[in-house]
């Protein structure tokens, strides 16, 4: 709230358009939202085939509601965004299997990981395509770039 | 003539015990060889040993006469200060006690080995149902879901009620009286003993998982002796802990890609389950891999037909000219009974043309049977266990019924031939209990109220079976009040989870909690774990397992068996060994 009356008094005081002076990301539209069940379209046992609302959206920001898997370490830069939440750590037991429809969050900045079972959104460049993180070896099919997130 | 084998092998298992500080052999005492079956012999000495200095004896010969070749000595194993010695696929055809003796000229150590052969072929087929994690309760809530019960009598029995020959199986490993899967499907394929996590190897002190000493599978002999056909039906991954056992070498079960390739060099004919996941190139959506091979391609260059589901699966089997057929029919596990046909939950929407155990058994022995040198088939119902760990019943019991409708498929179709033994068993059991029935009309407002134990508890209200063989519904006034021994911190719900199999925890840091989406339902109780707060949910039972047999050769099950006896009636019903 605070941010916000500084704002009103600098828009009274320049009486400049408000969109110039917020921060470039604000000042584009808020980012286009993406649902779990919107990433692939087909599903079959040779492969899934991504959405035509992912091909669009590869490359912009996007905003995407989920569950922080267990990441791999205490303070993580990197983690699992995940539909349900993952009551197994996928690393940590040899049970465990992740579901096809995952996407791995790369963080601006590190952060301490949540409770598995908060529901977080997260806001991020979409990356798509088989990529393998060079220091744990994960293969991924979707990512968010430069993402931060909040809880959702 | 079995007792005063066992009595000699007594002895050196005492000597062997005195001697535990020196060197370790595998395969271990006591163990029980088919006569011709492959090993690697390892002995693994705790410090560095001159090459001269080291020897290993069978029956005080040298080991290279025994087997006519020299075992390679290993000074300095994964590069540790520490010699072993391996002989690779090692045989011995001629039954009898072996006693092995290894030396580094200070310490010896002794282990004791049974070699024993079959006699005449009894049956042409074999057939193993692995129901996986079933227990007693599973099976007795299977016939009330499925058959019903009035008076005190059911109002009819499941097919594996009617098989003659029963026994009770000793699940427990080398490592610990606890099993898992991998572990028990290996004894049942391999007639040894192996480790929590281990596929057809002894859990030895090698670094890489692939590296340590093999035993040789049924599968394998029976297509190297025999010209044998092999079949492996699972509604899990295909690369999971039981079907893997059939093919696989391993120490951990979760090297699914190398399990993959391996699955595809062992040459098994029939493989149809889940899993295709680790067959897709990295570079596809929903790939396991980390490699760009295509394994379903690699597959269809050895001569696999593939299917995709129900329907190519019918059409492949049906093809008079299909010998080798690969069904994968889900990216991961298959979706099970009560979420395929009633509830429509898990990837059921998805996968909507999923085959049933039914449907690949049928499809499998279509196949199978054009081999007239007889096939090994091993079918497991996998879902039994995937959800009894998550406390989830109503699941488990729809897949027990599912597990003895596949059965009653592979009877109809060896009822009047003659040639072909079945064998139903599990491979290790959940602490499962039906105690009465929850009767949401008895009053009080916890869960625990309307739990009616003995003469309160009546009978349970599910509809009739439909004609598959499964209540359309578990949603129902008074249900079964089934429960667990062994649990994590969790809610009790006392009704059926829905939307969804059960997630009873939830990772919470190092540990984990009660998942609150079960603690918030009208009736929940918390419940504290008696767990450890690591565990993620419930765990096997050391309990005995029930082993039901029908068929020529059957007759040998009875009484109280070793897990390892599986394979040896199995290999002595069709005369192998000779």
């Amino acid at each position: 709230m605070a941010s916000k009356a500084i704002m009103t008094d600098r828009r009274a005081l320049l009486g400049a358009p408000a969109a110039l002076l917020l921060p470039a990301a604000a000042r584009a539209a808020a980012p286009e939202r993406l649902g779990f069940d919107e990433l692939y379209g087909t599903w079959s046992v040779t492969g899934l085939r991504f959405t035509d609302k992912v091909k669009r959206l590869a490359g912009e920001t996007v905003t995407m509601r989920g569950y922080m898997a267990p990441p791999l370490t205490a303070e993580a830069i990197f983690f699992v965004l995940t539909n349900e939440p993952m009551s197994i750590c996928p690393f940590c037991s040899s049970d465990a299997e992740w579901p096809p429809d995952i996407v791995v969050v790369y963080l601006r900045r590190r952060a301490l990981p949540l409770d598995p079972s908060h529901r977080i959104d997260v806001t991020g460049r979409l990356e798509t395509g088989s990529w393998t993180d060079p220091e744990s070896g994960f293969v991924s099919q979707l990512r968010l770039r430069d993402a931060a997130f909040a809880r959702g | 003539m079995r007792r005063s084998l066992l009595t000699a092998l007594s002895v050196t298992a005492l000597f062997a015990a005195q001697a535990a500080v020196a060197q370790t052999i595998y395969p271990v005492d006591r163990a029980e060889i088919l006569a011709g079956a492959r090993f690697d012999l390892k002995v693994e000495f705790p410090g560095l040993v001159a090459r001269d200095r080291a020897s290993v004896t069978v029956n005080g010969r040298p080991i290279a006469e025994v087997f006519g070749r020299e075992a390679e000595f290993i000074e300095r194993e994964d590069g540790q200060p520490a010699s072993s010695i391996m002989l690779r696929d090692a045989t011995l055809p001629a039954p009898g006690v072996y006693t092995i003796t290894a030396t580094d000229g200070e310490h010896t150590a002794s282990v004791g080995w049974q070699v024993y052969g079959g006699g005449q072929r009894q049956a042409r087929n074999v057939i193993l149902f692995v129901g996986d994690g079933m227990t007693v309760a599973n099976v007795t809530a299977a016939r009330i879901l499925s058959r019903g019960i009035r008076e005190g009598r059911y109002n009819g029995r499941l097919t594996i009620d009617d098989f003659p020959q029963m026994a009770t199986v000793g699940t427990s490993g080398v490592d610990s009286i606890a099993t898992d899967s991998a572990n028990s499907a290996a004894a049942y394929n391999t007639g040894h003993k192996s480790g929590v996590n281990a596929l057809n190897v002894y859990p030895s002190r090698a670094r890489d998982t692939l590296g340590h000493p093999r035993v040789e599978t049924l599968a394998a002999y029976v297509q190297r002796t025999r010209g044998m056909s092999v079949g492996v039906v699972t509604n899990t991954e295909i690369q999971d802990a039981t079907p893997a056992a059939v093919f696989a070498h391993t120490r951990r079960r979760s090297d699914y890609i190398p399990i993959t390739d391996q699955m595809l060099a062992s040459g098994v004919d029939v493989l149809l389950g889940g899993g295709s996941a680790a067959f897709l190139p990295r570079g596809v959506p929903g790939s396991r891999r980390q490699d760009e091979r295509n394994m379903i391609d690699a597959f269809r260059q050895q001569g696999y037909t593939f299917a995709e589901d129900a329907g190519s699966l019918a059409e492949a089997a049906a093809q008079s000219g299909t010998r080798r057929l690969l069904g994968l029919f889900t990216l991961g596990n298959m979706d099970g009974a009560l979420d395929r046909f009633y509830l429509h939950r898990g990837t059921v929407s998805r996968f909507p043309n999923q085959p049933d155990l039914t449907e690949q058994v049928r499809a499998a022995l279509q196949v199978l049977e054009r081999n007239p040198a007889g096939f090994y088939l091993m079918v497991e119902s996998g879902e039994i266990d995937k959800n009894n760990h998550p406390l989830d019943w109503e699941r488990s019991v729809y897949e027990t019924i599912m597990l003895d409708n596949a059965v009653r498929v592979a009877q109809d179709w060896a009822r009047d031939r003659n040639d072909t033994m079945i064998v139903v068993v599990p491979d290790h059991t959940h602490g499962m209990a039906i105690v009465g029935t929850v009767d949401d009309n008895r009053p009080g407002e916890q869960g625990r109220d309307h739990v009616g134990v003995y003469q309160d508890a009546g009978f349970p209200n599910y509809p009739p079976a439909d004609a598959r063989g499964y209540p359309p519904s578990v949603d129902v006034s008074r249900r079964l009040a089934v429960f667990y021994a062994a649990f994590p911190d969790y809610c009790e719900t006392f009704r059926p989870s829905l939307d969804g199999q059960r997630v009873p925890s939830v990772r919470q840091g190092n540990v984990y909690v009660a998942n609150e989406a079960f603690c918030n339902q009208p009736g929940a109780q918390r419940r504290e774990g008696n767990l450890p707060r690591t565990a993620d949910s419930g765990v096997h039972a050391v309990d005995d397992a029930i082993l039901r047999a029908w068929g020529p050769g059957s007759e040998r099950f009875r009484g109280f068996v070793d897990n390892t006896y599986v394979f040896r009636g199995m290999a002595e019903a069709l005369g192998l060994g000779q």
